[in-house]
């Protein structure tokens, strides 16, 4: 399936894009797309965190994903 | 009640002490974050703020919510900033009014604990010889 990713902070300039379009296993999950994101660009394992959002939500690495969902990659905030 | 805003315009705090005000509160706590000249040596030239706007909303209505809960707060105002911000400018302001002056504080500071831990802003420091994406790396 095809999923559309959004990146925002460090993320966009990791990605050099504000959008990605990535194409994984139907029912892959949050685990298999931050592994999939970090062998793609080995930057992302150098952060001091990766979280992936979901339609607006923090999920954890079992959630699985499907095509419709808003995926927003989060990396390490700093907001304040 | 509660208030959240994300902008890209100037922070008023007296709109956020304003808004929590309340008869029933005995103690009100503002908390106002600025941008600071220095981080350790490096002299920062200004910041700027990017954010994941309906989440960003969301969460911070999330904090709100858990520390009205806890604190038992009348009222919680939480504005945030984003764009470029110059030294001294306010990328963001807290008020909460409670009916005791002590949950008044520790409310004020969850909450902004906790916006610095899991609100989807990101702030890039700008300095004289370069540019860093704040606590993005160990």
């Amino acid at each position: 399936m095809k999923i559309e990713i959004l990146a925002f902070g460090i993320a966009k300039d990791i990605i050099k894009n504000r959008t990605l379009s990535l194409d994984i296993p139907a029912g892959s999950n949050v685990g298999f797309l931050k592994n999939e994101l970090t062998s793609r660009f080995p930057d992302f394992g150098k952060l001091k965190s990766l979280a992936i959002a979901v339609n607006e939500e923090y999920q954890a690495d079992d959630f699985n994903l499907s095509e419709k969902d808003e995926v927003v990659i989060i990396p390490p905030v700093s907001g304040g | 009640m509660i208030d959240i805003q994300l902008k890209d315009t100037t922070l008023d705090t007296q709109e956020c002490v304003d808004f929590v005000a309340s008869d029933s509160a005995g103690g009100t706590t503002v908390f106002i974050g600025t941008v600071r000249n220095k981080t350790k040596d490096k002299t920062v030239v200004r910041l700027e703020f990017e954010a994941y706007p309906p989440m960003a909303v969301a969460e911070m209505k999330k904090i709100a919510e858990q520390a009205k809960e806890k604190w038992n707060a009348e009222k919680i105002c939480i504005h945030h900033r984003t764009g470029i911000l110059d030294i001294g400018e306010i990328p963001v302001i807290i008020a909460v009014a409670t009916p005791h002056r002590k949950a008044a504080f520790e409310a004020c500071q969850y909450c902004i604990d906790t916006l610095k831990e899991t609100v989807p802003i990101w702030k890039k420091e700008i300095f004289e010889d370069g540019e860093v994406w704040v606590a993005a790396h160990p």
